[in-house]
C-alpha cells in the first residue's frame, strides 16, 4: 500500500513540477495573461474538492456532537462517554467504516487520504503556474494568487477563533439552560461512567496492539484509563474560566537530568524576557524615533541583538532543554552524559552573552540576517550543537527499542543539519562577492528550516500523540515529510534573493522548490491533526494541548505563506517590506515559541511536581495569541499598502509616513505578547520555585 | 523500513543527503561565482578614508533598513540608472580576520536602497547633517540619529568641518556640531556609492515588470494635461528635491535655500534656472553646494518642466507655466555649456 501511494505521488509531483518550471522559465517570462475566469473557476473546484475529501478526516460531522457533549462541561463535569465516543475505536467501525483507523491499514483510507492530498496539491498549482509577468493596478490585486491564498491563510486563525466562540457561547446559553437539572444529571453520569470504565480499558488495549508504532516507550499512559477520573466533582459552583485537567504525577526522572532540563528552559526563559523586551524596544522605536540617542541603544545595533537573542537564547536552549526530556524518554534509556549538557549549557550562554556585547559595541560580522555574530563568538555554538549531538546521538544508538521513533529522525539531523548550515556560512572560502548573498539566501533559510523548524516538528511528534494519549496518525506520511523537508528546504534559501543579481537558475531553484515545500507541509500537518481527530475536545479541556495545536495551525500558515511569498508578483509587492518582518514572527512566534510553551506546560510540572494556576496559563496563552494577530496583520496590510506605493512609484518618504499608524499597531501588539512573556515567566517560577503548589496524587 | 531502526544509517544518509544538497546549491555555485566575476573596467577600489567609512557603516547596523541592490524591475528604477549585477560585488572580499564579506545587498528598505546615493544625495552638508539628526533635514524621518559621530564645540579650529544643524535640533546645548573623523569617513562612503557606468556598446539588463503608470511618467506631461503635470512635479520634487529644500519650499536656513519667494525661481532667466536644475549650483557662500540633481538622474525635458511649473505655483509662488519644448531647447544648449 505504501508503494502505490508513492508512485502516485512521485507522478504527481513530476507533472506539478513541470507547471511551475514551465511558469518560471524564461521563455514565458514576458506572458502577459493574467488569472482568467476559468483559472478562477479552477480554484473553486479544487477548493470544493479539497474539502469534500478531508472533511471526514477533520471530523467535521462531529461538531455538532462535539457541541452537545461539551455543554458537560459547563456542569463542571467531565462526560467521560465523550472520551470513547470519539477516540474508541469500536465507534469508528460503527460508522461503516467511513472513517479510517489511526493506525491506518486499511485501503480505502489510504486512497481517499491520496487524493486529499492531490486536491490541495493542485490547488496550489494553479497558483503557482497562473503567474502573470505583467505588472497590476491596484484592481488586479485580488486576483493574484499568491494575495488570494494569504488572505485564506491569514483568516484561518480568524477563522478557528470564531468557531472556538461560537462553541463557547452555546455552552454558555445550555448551562444556563440546563442548571435546574443538573442534580439529577449528574448522578446519571457518574453510574455512565463506572459502566464506560470497562469498555474504555478494553478498548485502549486493542488500540495498543494496532499501533504498530514504537510506543512500548515508556509513555504508560496512552492507556485512556488515566482520564477517567479528573475534575469530577458533586459541587455545582460557576466558574468564571473553564478548568482544565491537570497535569498527570508521571514517574519522576533522576534528580541529575531534571536538574539539568530545569536549568537549559530556566535560561531560555530568561533570555525570552531580555530577547523579546529588547525586541519591543526596537519595535518602538520605529514610532519613537529619538527614545534615545545612545549608541550602544541604536536601532542598527539592537535589532540584531534582539533576533538573535530570541534565536539562540530563547528557542534553541529550550529545544535543547526540552530535548533532553524527549530524547531519552522515546528511546526509552536514560541520557548518554549529563556533563555534556551542561558544557554545553555553559557554551551556548557565553556565545549569547559575548555576541551581545559584541553587537552592541559595534563589532558584527558583516551584515547577513542572524549571521550577526562574529565567527569567535559563533564557535562556541559549534561547540554547544557537537556535543548535544554527541548526547543526543549516543542516546539513540543506546536506545531499548527497536526503531527510533519519528522524533528523534528529526532532532538528530537537525542538529546535524544545523553544524553543515554553520560551517558553510561561516568558512571563508566561499564568500566573495555575491557569493556571501547565495550563501546568506541559504544560512538564514536552512537556520530556520533545518535547526528550528525541524527540531521543533520532532517535538511536537512526541507531544502531540503523547498528550492527545494516541498514536501518531500514519508513519508514511512522516516519512515522505522528513525526506521532502529536507529536499526542498535546503534548495529555496535563493528565495530571499529573487531578482537580486545571483545566477536565474538558482532563483528559478528557490522558487520552485518552495512550491515543493507543500508536499512536507501538508503531509505533516494531516498527520498532526489526523492525530487531533477525535480528540478535539482536548484542545479545550487541557492548558497544553492549545499550544500545540495553534503551533500546527501557523506551522501550515507560514509554511504555504513563505511559498505564495516566493511568486514573482507577490515578491514584487512584498519584498523589503514589513511582511517579511510579519512573516519572520508568525513563523519563529506562532510554529517554534508556542511549541516550546507546550513543552514546557506539559513537562516541568511532571519534573517538579507543581503546576501553574491554569488561569495564569490561560492569560498567557491569550495575550500571546491575540498580540501576534495583532503584530502580524495590521503589519501585513501596512507592509501591502507600501509595497504598491513602491510599484506607483511613490516618493519614498509618503510610503514612510504611511506606515506609521501599522507600526503603531505592531508595538501594541508585540507590548501583548511581551507582557504574556512576564506571566509566562511567572508560571514557570510557579511550576519550579514556589512551595506551596505541590500535584495532587493521580 | 529498516533504515528506521539503525541509527548508524539513518543519519550518515540523512547527514549526506543534506551535504550534497548543500555542495550543488551553495557552494558550487558560490565558488563558480567567484571565480567568474571580475569588477568592471570603470570601477575603483575604496579609498582609505571611504574603507574606515564603510566599517562604520557595518558597525552601525545599517544595513538592518537600507538595501543596496537595484533588482532588474522597474519599481527599483528609482535606486538606479540600471540593475546591478555580479560585476558590481565582485571586488568585494573578506572585510576583516574576524568579520566576513559584506555586499550588504540587506532584505529590508525601511529606508531608502543606497546603491547610487552617492549620485542622488552628494551633498556633505546635507549627509552630515541628515546623520546628526534626520530631523533636521526630513522631517517625517524615522532614521535613528547618530550623535556619537559628532562633538559639539563652543569654538571649533579651522580644519573643523562644522555642520549647519539647527539651535533646535542641538538638545539645549550651547556651541557648534564638529563632525568627528567617522561621520566624515561615513559620508565619504555614501558618496562613493555610485553605480558604475557600463563599458561603452555595452546594453545594460532591461528592468522587467513595467508599469503603465512608469510609462506615463517617461512620457511626461505631454498634451497639455494640467491634472496630471501637477502631479507629476509635486513626486519629482518630493523624490528629488524635498530632502533638501523641504517640502514648505522654505529651505533650511544656513544651509539650504527657500524656493518660496525665490527671484530664481520667479525670475525671467529661464536658463539660468534649468542649468542648476541640471548641473548644480555653487555661487552663495552662506549656502551648501548643490549636485547637479537633473543630469545625476537623467531628468527629461518633460521632468524638467514639471518640476519647474510645481515649484512656480506651490507655497504662494506664482510664475508663468513653462512648456516641455521650450525647457528641451534651454537643455540641450545648458548641456552643450557645461560640457565646455
Amino acid at each position: 500500500m505504501f508503494n502505490k501511494i508513492k508512485i502516485q505521488q512521485l507522478l504527481l509531483t513530476f507533472f506539478l513540477m513541470q507547471n511551475v518550471l514551465q511558469a518560471q522559465s524564461s521563455k514565458n517570462y514576458f506572458a502577459t495573461d493574467g488569472i482568467d475566469f476559468l483559472n478562477l473557476t479552477l480554484l473553486l473546484i479544487f477548493l470544493g474538492l479539497i474539502f469534500l475529501s478531508i472533511r471526514k478526516y477533520l471530523g467535521f460531522e462531529k461538531i455538532s456532537n462535539l457541541v452537545t457533549k461539551a455543554n458537560h462541561f459547563a456542569n463542571g463535569h467531565k462526560n467521560v462517554r465523550m472520551e470513547f465516543a470519539n477516540g474508541g475505536h469500536h465507534h469508528h467501525h460503527s460508522d461503516g467504516g467511513k472513517k479510517c483507523d489511526s493506525d491506518c491499514n486499511n485501503s480505502s483510507c489510504k486512497g481517499s487520504k491520496t487524493l486529499g492530498v492531490i486536491a490541495l496539491l493542485m490547488f496550489f498549482s494553479q497558483g503557482v503556474f497562473a503567474q502573470t509577468n505583467k505588472m497590476s493596478d491596484f484592481s488586479d490585486l485580488l486576483s493574484q494568487p499568491g494575495i488570494i491564498i494569504t488572505i485564506v491563510l491569514m483568516l484561518i486563525p480568524l477563522f478557528l477563533g470564531g468557531i472556538f466562540a461560537i462553541i463557547k457561547a452555546q455552552d454558555s446559553i445550555r448551562f444556563l439552560y440546563a442548571g435546574k437539572h443538573k442534580e439529577h444529571e449528574g448522578h446519571d453520569i457518574e453510574l455512565k461512567n463506572s459502566r464506560t470504565e470497562f469498555e474504555g480499558l478494553s478498548n485502549a488495549g486493542a488500540s495498543q496492539e494496532n499501533a504498530n508504532l514504537s510506543f512500548q516507550s515508556a509513555d504508560a499512559d496512552i492507556l485512556e484509563g488515566e482520564d477517567l477520573i479528573f475534575n469530577v466533582s458533586n459541587k455545582h459552583e460557576v466558574h468564571f474560566t473553564a478548568v482544565k485537567k491537570r497535569s498527570v504525577k508521571r514517574p519522576s526522572l533522576p534528580p541529575d537530568i531534571t536538574k539539568l532540563i530545569l536549568w537549559y528552559l530556566g535560561f531560555s526563559v530568561f533570555w525570552l524576557i531580555v530577547g523579546t523586551g529588547i525586541g519591543e524596544y526596537v519595535g518602538i522605536k520605529f514610532v519613537l524615533p529619538e527614545a534615545d540617542s545612545i549608541s550602544w541603544l541604536s536601532f542598527g545595533r539592537l535589532r540584531p541583538v534582539h533576533t538573535n537573542i530570541v534565536f539562540w537564547g530563547w528557542a534553541s536552549l529550550g529545544m535543547i532543554g526540552l530535548g533532553y526530556y524527549v530524547v531519552p524518554m522515546v528511546s526509552n534509556n536514560s541520557i548518554f552524559s549529563i556533563k555534556l549538557g551542561w558544557i554545553a549549557l555553559l557554551c551556548t550562554n557565553l556565545m549569547i552573552i559575548f555576541g551581545t556585547i559584541c553587537l552592541m559595541a559595534g563589532i558584527n560580522n558583516g551584515g547577513g540576517e542572524f549571521r550577526e555574530y562574529i565567527w569567535p563568538v559563533m564557535a562556541l555554538f559549534a561547540v554547544a550543537l557537537i556535543l548535544t549531538l554527541i548526547n543526543f546521538f549516543m542516546t539513540v544508538a543506546r536506545r531499548k527499542t527497536k526503531e527510533i521513533y519519528i522524533s528523534n529522525w528529526y532532532i538528530v539531523s537537525s542538529i546535524i543539519f544545523t553544524i553543515i548550515v554553520a560551517l558553510t556560512a561561516y568558512l571563508p572560502f566561499w564568500q566573495d562577492g555575491v557569493s556571501e548573498t547565495i550563501v546568506q539566501g541559504y544560512f538564514m533559510h536552512s537556520g530556520v528550516g533545518m535547526w528550528f523548524t525541524l527540531y521543533t516538528l520532532g517535538l511536537l511528534y512526541y507531544f502531540i500523540p503523547q498528550q492527545l494519549n494516541k498514536p501518531i496518525y500514519a508513519y508514511s506520511l512522516g516519512i515522505l515529510a522528513f525526506w521532502t523537508q529536507i529536499l526542498f528546504y535546503t534548495i529555496i534559501g535563493t528565495h530571499h534573493f529573487i531578482f537580486a543579481p545571483i545566477p536565474w537558475w538558482l532563483q528559478t531553484v528557490g522558487i520552485v522548490g518552495s512550491a515543493g515545500m507543500i508536499i512536507p507541509v501538508v503531509a505533516a500537518v494531516l498527520n498532526y491533526l489526523m492525530t487531533f481527530k477525535g480528540q478535539w475536545h482536548k484542545v479545550t479541556n487541557t492548558y497544553t494541548v492549545p499550544f500545540f495545536f495553534v503551533a500546527v495551525v501557523y506551522y501550515f500558515i507560514v509554511s504555504i505563506q513563505g511559498t505564495a511569498e516566493a511568486f514573482k508578483y507577490t515578491n514584487l509587492l512584498w519584498h523589503f517590506t514589513d511582511f517579511t518582518v510579519a512573516h519572520a514572527h508568525l513563523g519563529f512566534y506562532g510554529i517554534i515559541t508556542f511549541a516550546i510553551w507546550g513543552g514546557i506546560y506539559t513537562i516541568v510540572p511532571r519534573l517538579t511536581g507543581k503546576e501553574p494556576i491554569q488561569m495564569l496559563v490561560g492569560a498567557h496563552f491569550w495575550l500571546a495569541f491575540i498580540g501576534l494577530l495583532l503584530y502580524t496583520i495590521p503589519l501585513s496590510v501596512g507592509a501591502t499598502l507600501r509595497g504598491l506605493m513602491w510599484m506607483e512609484g511613490a516618493p519614498f518618504i509618503d510610503s514612510v509616513v504611511m506606515m506609521f499608524d501599522w507600526w503603531l499597531w505592531r508595538a501594541i501588539g508585540g507590548s501583548l505578547m511581551f507582557l504574556s512573556h512576564l506571566i509566562f515567566m511567572y508560571n514557570f517560577y510557579q511550576m519550579t520555585c514556589k512551595k506551596n503548589l505541590e500535584l495532587e496524587e493521580a | 523500513m529498516s533504515i528506521f531502526d539503525d541509527h548508524k544509517k539513518l543519519y550518515p544518509i540523512a547527514g549526506l543527503l543534506f551535504l550534497t544538497l548543500t555542495i550543488i546549491v551553495v557552494i558550487a555555485p558560490a565558488l563558480t561565482n567567484q571565480k567568474n566575476n571580475a569588477p568592471l573596467p570603470g570601477s575603483r577600489p575604496l579609498s582609505k578614508s571611504e574603507k574606515a567609512g564603510k566599517l562604520v557603516y557595518i558597525a552601525e547596523g545599517c544595513v538592518g533598513c537600507h538595501s543596496q541592490q537595484v533588482r532588474n524591475v522597474e519599481m527599483d528604477k528609482m535606486w538606479g540608472s540600471r540593475p546591478g549585477m555580479a560585476a558590481d560585488y565582485a571586488n568585494i572580499g573578506r572585510t576583516s580576520i574576524l568579520q566576513n564579506t559584506a555586499t550588504l545587498m540587506g532584505t529590508e528598505r525601511t529606508g531608502p536602497d543606497l546603491t547610487d546615493v552617492g549620485n542622488r544625495q552628494p551633498s556633505l552638508d546635507w549627509n552630515l547633517m541628515h546623520l546628526f539628526n534626520p530631523r533636521a533635514v526630513v522631517e517625517q524621518s524615522i532614521m535613528p540619529s547618530y550623535p556619537w559621530l559628532f562633538e559639539i564645540k563652543k569654538e571649533p579650529a579651522k580644519w573643523e568641518v562644522v555642520v549647519p544643524v539647527p539651535p533646535q535640533f542641538l538638545g539645549g546645548k550651547e556651541g557648534k556640531v564638529v563632525a568627528k573623523k567617522e561621520a566624515l569617513d561615513l559620508v565619504a562612503y555614501l558618496q562613493s556609492l555610485k553605480q558604475v557606468p557600463l563599458p561603452t556598446g555595452t546594453k545594460p539588463m532591461e528592468f522587467l515588470f513595467k508599469t503603465k503608470k512608469a510609462k506615463v511618467a517617461a512620457a511626461g506631461t505631454g498634451g497639455g494635461e494640467a491634472k496630471a503635470d501637477a502631479a507629476d512635479g509635486k513626486a519629482l520634487y518630493a523624490t528629488n528635491c524635498q530632502s533638501c529644500h523641504q517640502e514648505n519650499g522654505e529651505g533650511l536656513k544656513g544651509a539650504f535655500p527657500p524656493l518660496k519667494g525665490s527671484p530664481i525661481v520667479m525670475g525671467e532667466n529661464l536658463e539660468l534656472y534649468v542649468d542648476i536644475i541640471m548641473n548644480g549650483y555653487d555661487a552663495k557662500p552662506e549656502y551648501g553646494v548643490m549636485a547637479g540633481v537633473g543630469t545625476n538622474m537623467e531628468f527629461n525635458e518633460h521632468q524638467v518642466a514639471a518640476i519647474i511649473n510645481y515649484e512656480r505655483s506651490s507655497w504662494g509662488n506664482n510664475g508663468k507655466k513653462v512648456t516641455p519644448e521650450e525647457i528641451k531647447k534651454i537643455m540641450d544648449f545648458v548641456k552643450i555649456k557645461a560640457q565646455q
